[in-house]
């Protein structure tokens, strides 16, 4: 872990997020992102209204097996204390205090998963859920830096690979173009023009406090985690232009 | 005490919930005169309390509510988004680190610092879970508290006169505005860090699976 040095994930793999057309495409870019972070495991598992359950990640064959033959979607305390759920969490945080469930974490454990995990619960549309969890073996020292430093751009790619999952169901409407807000649009065009954000929140008549608030906002529906990425795929989509 | 509750887990405080959907009435209803649901058990209620969204409550200690907020995550069905989009300039405000929060309520003489410690308890979601703002439905008059407290939203606009004037807002919280808060609230920060971990679990224990 935290072999990557300033960004652990490239510019890159969020393009290819955004183009990923089949399951294969998002199996391929989760082993990426698994090997950018430098974790053990990443997985996203869907499981929908109806219970169906979908997922892509580096689990061992082995495991995903043993997971559904055992029907262990019964008893994770992952999936049991996330669901419905909308912050993210540190297993540490969850009710391993069963039999069953301190069981199954032996044998997970034993199945190389790890004993440290971090699951971002995403709650799309029409009762759609879905959880996007890393996890890998070291102290709770390591794992509490790792999940600090970058628990906020995890938070952003697990939903930018919910988009794209979504994408791929049957019966979906192919992406629409990011609904920037008109006040969203201006910030973009401001900054792209070079001003800095006091300049901006002066021709806007806002604080900075709220121009920050419409960045974050831009940056999402834009799947950008930076500004700098944000303006550069706003002017590239033709969203703004100057 | 402050509990953190998400809708499906207010089942198991029967006496907290009837009282905090009383006590929207009648703050919501009764007192501020918006066009609310009230239910024939005098309990208000709106949709959006169907999207089983996280609740901020503070628990007096006979068990009744004393005051409460309502979060959601603005990528779902916020009511920012699909009520006051002219206030906030037209679009949405989208973002898994933007979660809106609504239904602030006071229950009558509640204790005084009830809303200081809501605030506080917000400002500990957002340390803890990577919020970096709430957009907030409220009462406008609800401003002036706000200020005491020491954390002030920035009112984007506002809608309606008199005393059912709403008013959308943003707030970030700064580790200055927290420590004013925590001292209105009377409140340490190691006892709202207990509450928290007490709803939410504790983070930086060890997973002890032995045996």
């Amino acid at each position: 872990m935290g072999h990557a040095v300033l960004t652990p994930f490239s510019d890159t793999t969020l393009s290819r997020l955004e183009l990923a057309a089949s399951a294969e495409d998002l199996q391929s870019i989760i082993e990426t992102l698994r090997d950018q972070f430098g974790v053990d495991h990443i997985v996203y598992h869907w499981v929908n209204s109806n219970g169906e359950q979908y997922g892509v990640g580096t689990y061992s064959e082995d495991w995903v097996s043993r997971y559904l033959q055992n029907n262990y979607l019964r008893i994770d305390p992952v999936v049991q204390g996330c669901s419905q759920r909308f912050h993210p969490t540190d297993w540490k945080q969850l009710d391993w205090s069963s039999k069953a469930a301190r069981s199954f974490y032996r044998d997970a454990v034993e199945h190389g998963i790890g004993n440290q995990g971090f699951s971002i619960p995403i709650r799309g549309p029409n009762g759609q859920f879905a959880l996007f969890t890393l996890s890998h073996n070291c102290s709770d020292t390591e794992w509490s830096d790792f999940t600090e430093q970058y628990r906020r751009d995890l938070i952003l790619i697990a939903h930018f690979f919910n988009q794209s999952a979504l994408t791929l169901e049957p019966d979906r409407q192919p992406e629409a173009v990011p609904n920037l807000s008109p006040r969203e649009t201006d910030v973009l065009t401001l900054l792209a023009t070079g001003h800095s954000r006091s300049q901006v929140a002066n021709t806007l008549q806002i604080s900075e406090h709220t121009l920050r608030a419409y960045i974050e906002s831009a940056r999402f529906k834009l799947r950008a985690l930076n500004t700098t990425h944000a303006v550069a795929r706003a002017l590239h989509r033709g969203l703004i232009v100057i | 005490m402050i509990r953190f509750l998400y809708a499906d887990q207010l089942a198991d405080f029967p006496k907290l919930l009837a009282t905090m959907f009383k006590d929207r009435a009648d703050q919501f209803h009764t007192r501020l005169g918006w066009e609310v649901t009230v239910d024939e058990n005098g309990e208000e209620r709106d949709e959006y309390d169907d999207l089983n969204p996280l609740y901020v409550i503070w628990e007096r200690p006979d068990g009744t509510h004393g005051g409460s907020m309502r979060l959601l995550p603005t990528t779902g069905r916020t009511m920012v988004n699909e009520h006051f989009t002219d206030i906030i300039g037209g679009g949405t405000i989208e973002s898994p680190l933007i979660w809106e929060c609504t239904r602030f309520c006071l229950a009558r003489e509640t204790c005084p610092g009830t809303a200081a410690a809501l605030m506080l308890a917000g400002g500990e979601i957002m340390k803890n879970m990577n919020v970096s703002h709430y957009v907030g439905v409220f009462d406008a008059r609800m401003v002036r508290i706000y200020k005491r407290i020491g954390s002030s939203p920035e009112v984007l606009g506002s809608m309606g006169e008199g005393r059912s004037r709403i008013s959308v807002g943003l707030w970030e919280f700064t580790a200055e505005a927290q420590a004013k808060v925590a001292a209105s609230a009377g409140i340490s920060p190691y006892t709202i860090r207990k509450w928290f971990e007490h709803s939410f679990g504790k983070a930086p224990t060890s997973l002890r699976m032995v045996g």
